[in-house]
């Protein structure tokens, strides 16, 4: 053991966050197709069929994300409605 | 009714084997008639590390095939009172359990047992689901480590949509985070997931961690559950999760790294 590992503060390489950040993402990933969350494609369909019986909208206007933390799920829905 | 737990994990050598005996054990230890199963058709380990593998004369598929009575497979425990082992075959192939089998096999053990415990195989096929199908409970080991975790997470998944209870609508499996192969000094250094992280990514209630230990290895070269060396760390912390299991209220021990002074790790620090 040289002198410098002595007395350094061993923070520098936390490869237990790496893994808990990479854990974090694939789990999130993975639940989200087992739980039939491949819906998205359709419901985005369904709620622009909605929207263009107000409002010319076109099919790029409209952006459907969800994203998972912690213990809920958040649906972000972002439609570009024409001026 | 008799209560049927499953040890599974999806990743193998995270210690299902070790923790299924040592559970099973600790159970019978406290008074609970209990037998534990061996689901690992093909290649059967349980009866190494209660033991009594030079006493198997039939097996977990002899029973279902009707070539052997119930009581001639089961394997009473030479150590511990109110433990049975049932074995399983070391030449059929894992399709040899059936859904009719399995289910005839835990009806006839559940009216002698309180407590069932199946102990899984590695992996997410026909052997796996056939462990955890009929559960009421299921003990999730899981290691530190991302593939582990990752294992897990994808069992869990398979337990909520499944199992008899997914299946028919019961109320879902019970299920219990163990932490197997903790290391408190590698976590401090920041090499190792700690326990509140594998916690939150997998979201399910933690029932008790094991320290990585030497005598674990000890344990099973002996043939003798590590819960049964009650000095040793492992052999505590197993007893904890089982009185936990029970529902007693018990700190979570084996945490914390024993801090090196400055001369040990000058010296190399032993232990």
């Amino acid at each position: 053991m040289s002198l410098m590992q002595l007395f350094r503060t061993r923070k520098e390489d936390n490869s237990a966050a790496i893994a808990k950040e990479r854990l974090r993402i694939i789990v999130a990933h993975e639940r989200g197709s087992r739980n039939g969350r491949d819906f998205l494609p359709d419901m985005e369909r369904d709620i622009l069929e909605v929207i263009r019986k107000y409002v010319e909208v076109q099919q790029e206007c409209i952006d459907i994300k969800l994203d998972s933390q912690d213990d809920c799920s958040i649906l972000e829905v972002n439609v570009q409605l024409p001026n | 009714m008799a209560r049927i737990i499953v040890v599974t994990s999806g990743k193998g050598g995270v210690g299902k084997t070790t923790t299924s005996a040592s559970i099973a054990t600790g159970l019978a230890l406290k008074g609970h008639r209990t037998v534990v199963i061996d689901f690992d058709v093909g290649l059967r380990n349980l009866d190494l590390l209660m033991g009594c593998e030079r006493r198997v004369v039939y097996d977990f598929v002899n029973v279902i095939n009707g070539e052997a009575e119930l009581h001639q497979a089961l394997i009473r425990d030479k150590r511990t009172e109110n433990l049975s082992i049932l074995p399983a075959s070391q030449t059929r192939d894992k399709e040899a359990l059936t859904f009719e089998g399995v289910e005839k096999v835990l009806n006839l053990l559940a009216k002698d047992f309180e407590f069932i415990v199946c102990d899984s195989p590695a992996g997410i096929e026909h052997g796996a689901l056939m462990a955890l199908y009929f559960a009421d409970e299921a003990i999730i080991t899981t290691n530190p480590e991302v593939s582990s975790v990752r294992d897990s997470d994808r069992i869990l998944g398979i337990l909520q949509s499944k199992s008899r209870r997914a299946k028919e609508n019961l109320e879902p499996v019970k299920e219990h985070l163990l932490v197997t192969r903790y290391n408190p000094e590698r976590v401090t250094r920041g090499e190792m997931l700690n326990i509140t992280d594998v916690e939150e990514i997998l979201a399910i209630p933690l029932i008790g961690v094991i320290p990585e230990s030497s005598s674990v290895l000890k344990a099973s070269n002996q043939g003798v559950p590590v819960i049964c060396n009650n000095e040793t760390d492992a052999g505590q912390a197993y007893s904890d999760v089982v009185s936990r299991f029970l529902g007693e209220n018990l700190p979570h021990r084996f945490l914390e790294a024993n801090r090196k002074g400055f001369l040990q790790r000058m010296f190399g620090g032993i232990g």
